[in-house]
């Protein structure tokens, strides 16, 4: 089957890579698309739910346990004060990135193979920055005045500060958030009304008519439309790559060897995008093979995605690289010492860890064998996840841990706690996406079928018309009816 | 006249006014977005004004065939845009020159700086605001009800279906000569819709 699929993909009809298999018509997109939502759960389904369900249990007896007695559960003390609450937040805050990337920046640069995964990547991105944003959130200890982070004018006249970057990530992250559901809602409306129309219970036709808001499809609707979502893109576009130089800075702007350096913001940037890429792959292998989209989500969807993987993991690979020239080359003692002891301290396991995960491996992807094989683009997209997750360890934990004065040096080591939140958080993440292909249209089927060749009105289908005698006027041409 | 709510709504701009009498309009199908395309081109040369096209996505060229002119979407976004950076950057300035003056580091109370970062979140919030809400209130949505969802065929407008609506308090409808128009277009099914 993965053989004659890549061959299908390899012939592309008259110059024009072929995005959707099995020429599928109009109807059998919606089918496809919106059959799974309205039949009963698969048992596959509950085999996924039911674990994150658990875990997600398990975040609510540790984010419980750790409001109750305080943030001296986890593994962290003085010097290591950041540990793996803010790795799971760049972590998660990363993941995300891919989902924008996707829908935002290869709309802008027209790529329409985007179509296919837009959506899932989507909803990816916001249950991803709804993880990232538990950690901040929790790991303030006090989590009753986590609205002091807020410029809300209260009793004691005090206002944050806003020359710090801690407050810039503050709000970067949840205008990201904010317009990650906007983008993701205005694509949804017209699946939506896709959902109201096929609706056979009461329940359901209230519930999705409710939210496609009396969506007619209209062409002068759709034309209001098409401008918000190209607006909503090219908003999008700069914030996502202004959203993890914010997260960056929170360690570029401090003076930490280690942390102090300017290339942080492009390389979290490429980092993100390596991280989410990962997670898109391993979210659309299983929605794929689980609900059959074969033909939708095909393996040139998952070739170009490897190829971001390789050009975005080999883009981290030589950021490693400069980090460790530019200690050399500044002559700085504290910084010298540091990446050393990154690479050669306690902590080399987890800097070659990452290392071998994010550089050596996505580099199979040169051979296309690799780039269209579906068991290793998802053993892979999990191994550059882990990796990804040790590359923000290494960075806050192996800087924090020996500092200036060698009488303070320390080793962080996690608890149970720590590690039930990082679990819990991949169960909130899981349980909200197994809720969403669940109740929602996974892929925006009314962009799939733009890119079906019968969609063009000067297409084939066209010029049959035009034989039969109809010839299209010209704008402002009259026609007969036009002078009668 | 006693004041009516319902009226004065309908008066407002913003609100979509329905026609008024026994019928709302016909509705034609089409096969295939071709179709579609050259009906509309005929109907926007024959006159007609208070029309529309209905399409599961969007079809490439069509707003042209309609003759339909640009979303003035763009310049909403831009003034909320604007707007929001503004207030982000007089919010930041506010606090820390006049509300709550306190020395940090050593940074003037106008560190413009280290203002950027807010006041391009808050602008791109604002941006995205307008570009939603705004996209919405050109559209007149959200409207649950509409004289369109009477109709059976209609149904299928988001999965499959091409569709054309002329309203009937157009100068130029005619219950009879429109249908006619229509199905002499290639329509598939020609329907009268009541209001």
């Amino acid at each position: 089957m993965a053989q004659t699929e890549a061959e299908l993909l390899d012939n592309p009809v008259a110059g024009q890579p072929t995005l959707i298999l099995r020429s599928p018509d109009f109807h059998s997109i919606t089918e496809a698309v919106a059959g799974p939502v309205e039949g009963p759960a698969p048992i596959g389904w509950w085999l996924y739910f039911i674990p994150a369900l658990a875990l997600l249990g398990l975040l609510g007896v540790a984010v419980s346990w750790l409001f109750w007695e305080g943030i001296g559960i986890w593994g962290l003390n003085v010097p290591v004060g950041w540990a793996w609450d803010i790795t799971n937040f760049v972590f998660w805050v990363g993941i995300g990135h891919a989902g924008t990337l996707i829908s935002a920046i290869l709309f802008l640069f027209r790529q329409k193979w985007r179509t296919s995964i837009n959506r899932a990547a989507e909803a990816m991105t916001i249950f991803a920055v709804m993880c990232a944003l538990l950690f901040p959130g929790i790991h303030v200890g006090r989590v009753w005045v986590a609205y002091w982070m807020f410029p809300i004018p209260n009793q004691m006249s005090m206002w944050p500060n806003f020359r710090s970057p801690l407050l810039w990530d503050v709000f970067a992250v949840s205008v990201y958030g904010t317009v990650s559901v906007l983008f993701w809602y205005v694509g949804l409306i017209p699946d939506l009304a896709t959902m109201r129309d096929r609706a056979k219970t009461p329940i359901r036709k209230f519930v999705y008519g409710f939210f496609a808001l009396g969506w007619r499809g209209s062409v002068r609707q759709w034309n209001h439309y098409e401008s918000a979502y190209l607006v909503l893109a090219a908003l999008a576009t700069p914030l996502v790559l202004s959203v993890h130089s914010v997260v960056s800075m929170d360690f570029a702007v401090s003076i930490l060897p280690g942390w102090h350096t300017t290339i942080f913001p492009p390389y979290f940037v490429a980092g993100a995008i390596f991280s989410g890429f990962a997670m898109v792959v391993t979210l659309m292998v299983i929605c794929r093979t689980g609900f059959g989209l074969e033909h939708i989500i095909t393996l040139k969807h998952f070739d170009y995605m490897a190829k971001i993987m390789l050009v975005t993991g080999s883009m981290v690979g030589f950021a490693y690289a400069t980090e460790f020239f530019t200690s050399w080359y500044s002559g700085n003692p504290y910084e010298g010492f540091t990446f050393m002891n990154r690479a050669g301290g306690p902590y080399a396991w987890a800097y070659w860890t990452m290392i071998t995960c994010n550089v050596i491996s996505p580099q199979i992807f040169w051979f296309k064998k690799a780039r269209t094989s579906i068991p290793i683009l998802f053993a892979l997209s999990i191994v550059i996840n882990i990796g990804m997750w040790f590359e923000r360890f290494v960075i806050i934990v192996t800087s924090l841990h020996r500092d200036f004065l060698p009488s303070a040096w320390g080793y962080f080591t996690p608890t149970i706690w720590d590690v039930s939140c990082l679990l819990g958080s991949f169960g909130l993440f899981f349980t909200m996406f197994c809720l969403f292909v669940r109740f929602l249209p996974m892929v925006a089927t009314s962009e799939v079928k733009t890119v079906l060749p019968q969609a063009d009105p000067h297409g084939q289908a066209g010029a049959k018309r035009e034989s039969r005698g109809h010839h299209a006027a010209l704008p402002g041409q009259p026609t007969p009816e036009g002078a009668s | 006249m006693p004041f009516d709510p319902l009226r004065s709504l309908s008066a407002m701009p913003l609100v979509n006014r329905l026609p008024t009498g026994p019928y709302y309009g016909i509705l034609a199908e089409f096969a295939t977005p071709a179709d579609l395309y050259h009906a509309c081109e005929r109907v926007r040369d024959a006159g007609f004004t208070k029309w529309d096209a209905h399409t599961p996505f969007p079809v490439h060229g069509l707003e042209g065939a309609m003759g339909i002119r640009r979303s003035p979407l763009p310049w909403i976004v831009l003034g909320m845009g604007l707007t929001g950076a503004a207030l982000g950057f007089g919010m930041q300035w506010w606090v820390h020159a006049d509300a709550y003056p306190l020395v940090i580091s050593g940074k003037p109370y106008l560190a413009w700086p280290a203002y950027i970062p807010i006041t391009f979140e808050l602008g791109v919030l604002f941006a995205a605001l307008g570009a939603v809400f705004g996209m919405l209130g050109l559209n007149r949505l959200p409207m649950h009800y509409h004289p369109l969802f009477r109709s059976k065929v209609f149904e299928r407008v988001t999965d499959d279906a091409f569709f054309i609506s002329i309203e009937s308090w157009d100068p130029r409808f005619d219950a009879s000569a429109t249908g006619k128009l229509l199905e002499s277009l290639g329509a598939r099914s020609v329907e009268l819709l009541e209001t």
